[in-house]
């Protein structure tokens, strides 16, 4: 007898998979960057002009930039730069931006109103563009471009978590923590809060791909990570102009921003169908 | 314990709770009974003062509280502590990530009762104390609505308000709970106000009845005296209704 369930078994495995593909992806990814010194073939800062612009071979796999760097040394030590970037963008992001959205969404009202009309202000700018003016504004760095993507980050994450607070805020066992007469704050650390946090997990690593994406165009315009720093952005705007005749320069780093924002999507994509009860197939 | 008078609540202009007169004293037990969307779980909720949308007219008095006119503080005091909500759907009414005996033990100690026997609160409700090692997923609806009551006990409440407090729950369970309740208003002098549209549980454990449609009072009396010979054709209504 045929058996039907193995084929409906695994369908709903299929996210899940999707998930733990790119969850192994950004493992790697985060392995590569921090064992960066150990990994690399070459030290960070060694220029040798007797081997500018080889293409790949055998001792340099993905070959030399234009001072005879090997590129597959910097590409590993600069996703410690963009990682770090990503890791620190989100974490302001989402601190801020669901400590103030939990607030507004369990506090409805004119709090509310308070809260969500000053993110709509930041939302108003896009977001490059705001960057781009904080960035000129401060001296460009790694430091800059954290603090420029984040202020234009944060809101996303206070207007997320408001709508889910506001919609925790109305379920039985707040009503009821509100009857044993438990204080508004307790409430919004013990039940909201937590309970809020789903949505906001998924959305920071779809997220983590456009930080990075970001945080590399930033550094293309000129207006973040600066040489020496290794920084995947900085180096496709420096290995730009050799593409028709050096491809390798700009094609390695471009491919590293490439997979790290594509393995950060296919987790949060994967992780909002396992987590959403009305995407899951029973 | 529960003193209301001339208590209107309107949201947006519309009425949609008009209780005149409701009294319920220790040990007593009073059943608020009608249709969905008749005003009785606003008046209710009213009680507590947790209504903060609602425009409300009147004096309502609990534990001696007049709640329309305390500080968010005094409010506080009284939800719980003095005066407890238990809700129609018990499992809903848990924070669904904590133990049951998290839940109490903290519920306990903003009311600064931390040296109550939680054992004894559980077994006045016929609960094993095993209860509080699981999370409310884990229990069933007459569980966690005894869960509820208990966790009154144990706060010391003097009014329980129950919200339909069967009507999630199997036939079976609905008559343990609705057993609890009242030997529990017999043991401990309890003011108990029930709404529900479960006039079999109204008849075996309410003293007194109000029968509303619509936002009014339609009907109130002695619970046998309504429930036998009810004089409003609304409350023959409901009565027929019945299985």
């Amino acid at each position: 007898m045929t058996d039907v369930q193995p084929l409906r078994r695994t369908l709903p495995r299929i996210p899940d998979r999707f998930a733990a593909f790119g969850a192994l992806l950004i493992v790697l990814i985060v392995l590569a960057a921090l064992l960066a010194p150990w990994l690399a073939p070459y030290p960070l800062d060694e220029p040798r002009p007797l081997e500018r612009l080889q293409p790949p071979d055998a001792a340099h796999w993905f070959g030399t930039d234009q001072v005879g760097r090997d590129v597959l040394t910097r590409i590993l030590y600069g996703g410690r730069t963009s990682l770090l970037i990503a890791g620190a963008v989100l974490g302001v992001s989402a601190v801020f931006g669901v400590a103030l959205g939990v607030v507004a969404g369990y506090a409805g009202g004119l709090l509310r109103d308070l809260i969500m009309r000053i993110t709509d202000v930041f939302l108003a700018f896009p977001a490059l563009l705001l960057s781009l003016a904080l960035a000129v504004v401060l001296q460009p760095s790694v430091n800059t471009v954290i603090l420029a993507i984040a202020v234009t980050w944060w809101p996303w994450y206070a207007r997320l978590s408001a709508s889910v607070a506001a919609s925790i805020a109305t379920r039985p066992y707040v009503d009821a923590a509100r009857c044993l007469g438990v204080p508004a704050p307790l409430i919004i650390l013990r039940h909201v809060l937590p309970n809020s946090l789903t949505p906001v997990l998924v959305q920071l690593s779809l997220d983590a791909g456009g930080v990075i994406l970001t945080s590399a165009a930033l550094s293309y315009l000129g207006l973040g990570a600066q040489e020496p720093t290794a920084e995947w952005g900085l180096m496709v705007q420096q290995g730009q102009t050799l593409f028709t005749t050096n491809w390798w320069v700009v094609t390695f780093p471009g491919l590293a921003i490439l997979l790290t924002a594509f393995a950060f999507n296919v987790l949060g994509e994967g992780l909002r169908n396992a987590l959403d009860p009305r995407r899951a197939v029973k | 314990m529960i003193e209301v008078r001339d208590l209107q609540v309107r949201y947006g202009g519309r009425l949609v709770a008009d209780v005149p007169q409701l009294d319920v004293g220790a040990g007593e037990c009073v059943a608020i009974v009608g249709e969905s969307g008749s005003g009785k779980s606003t008046t209710l909720l009213t009680l507590l003062g947790l209504t903060p949308d609602a425009e409300i007219s009147g004096h309502v008095r609990v534990c001696g509280v007049d709640v329309l006119t305390a500080s968010p503080r005094a409010l506080r005091e009284i939800r719980g502590a003095r005066a407890a909500l238990v809700m129609q759907s018990p499992q809903a009414a848990l924070a669904p990530a904590t133990r049951l005996g998290t839940l109490m033990s903290r519920a306990l100690k903003l009311h600064g009762r931390e040296k109550v026997d939680q054992a004894k609160a559980l077994e006045a409700v016929l609960l094993d104390p095993g209860i509080l090692r699981r999370y409310p997923h884990e229990v069933s609806g007459g569980q966690a609505q005894r869960f509820a009551i208990a966790l009154a006990i144990a706060l010391g409440a003097e009014v329980i308000l129950a919200d339909e407090p069967t009507s999630a729950l199997d036939v079976t369970v609905q008559a343990e709970v609705a057993g609890v309740l009242r030997g529990l208003r017999a043991e401990r002098d309890l003011a108990l106000l029930l709404v529900s549209h479960d006039l079999a549980l109204v008849s075996t454990i309410a003293d007194r009845v109000l029968v509303m449609k619509d936002g009014a009072v339609v009907e109130s009396g002695r619970a046998a005296e309504v429930l036998a010979e009810p004089s409003h054709p609304y409350t023959r209504e409901l009565l027929e209704a019945l299985p």
